[in-house]
């Protein structure tokens, strides 16, 4: 999959963008944040307040029950502040 | 139904005057909101702003935000410009326009739009000041005035 990265989010983990292929225990949202955090330090750092992180799949805001697989795009990021 | 996201500016008048050529007999209100730099946050006075998004989701939600807003009051017309990349204390941000038959749908609709945007658009501002660069964080009140068009048709300013 690949996976985008925003604003601060993007600073703490120090990427903008990586394409990963996920473990097979990886299918929605949540399980997809749970291995997200164990990928590092940097990553359990950007991810340490679920309450300012946002994610979209395929481009759409999405829940915790969201399905995820290697083909999607995911991106991760802290609430929008443009206008 | 129009949407730019670009780094150049604008001009209202002209994207007014686009907006509503060859609909004199249908159009009777246009309503527009422009969003400026502001050169004052708290104590500290702003040198710079990077606005930075993500590209493609972007287009897709001022899309579907835009696209509601057909649903809820059409007929209308409307249009979107969002800039991203530096800008200045004064420099203009977002354009919203919206063309109608009558104001109160005009009103309504515009602010719709932008109360939307806010919260929906991927947008996240980086601000850089006399004291140093920061990311903006977001505001409740840009989450609570979103979240009222929810239910509703109209909402009026508290």
């Amino acid at each position: 999959m690949k996976i985008l990265y925003f604003s601060w989010v993007r600073s703490k983990i120090g990427l903008a963008e990586e394409t990963v292929t996920a473990p097979n225990r990886v299918n929605n949202v949540a399980s997809f944040l749970a291995w997200m955090e164990t990928r590092g330090p940097n990553y359990a750092d950007a991810l340490a307040n679920p309450a300012i992180v946002r994610i979209a799949v395929n481009q759409d805001y999405a829940s915790a029950n969201h399905p995820i697989n290697n083909d999607d795009e995911v991106a991760l990021f802290p609430p929008v502040t443009g206008g | 139904m129009a949407i730019y996201v670009q780094s150049e500016d604008f001009d209202l008048s002209a994207e007014l005057k686009q907006l509503t050529a060859n609909t004199a007999s249908t159009i009777g209100a246009v309503v527009s909101f422009v969003g400026l730099v502001r050169d004052i946050i708290g104590e500290t006075s702003l040198t710079a702003l990077e606005l930075e998004h993500y590209p493609g989701m972007t287009e897709r939600q001022l899309a579907a935000i835009e696209a509601e807003a057909h649903q809820r009051w059409s007929p209308i017309k409307t249009l979107i410009i969002h800039r991203y990349g530096r800008l200045h204390p004064g420099d203009q941000i977002v354009l919203t326009i919206v063309a109608s038959t009558h104001r109160a749908t005009a009103f309504d609709a515009c602010r719709f739009l932008i109360d939307r945007l806010k919260t929906d658009a991927p947008f996240w501002k980086q601000e850089e000041t006399t004291q140093g660069t920061h990311w903006v964080a977001s505001r409740e009140e840009d989450n609570q005035a979103s979240a009222r068009w929810k239910n509703k048709t109209s909402t009026n300013l508290e």
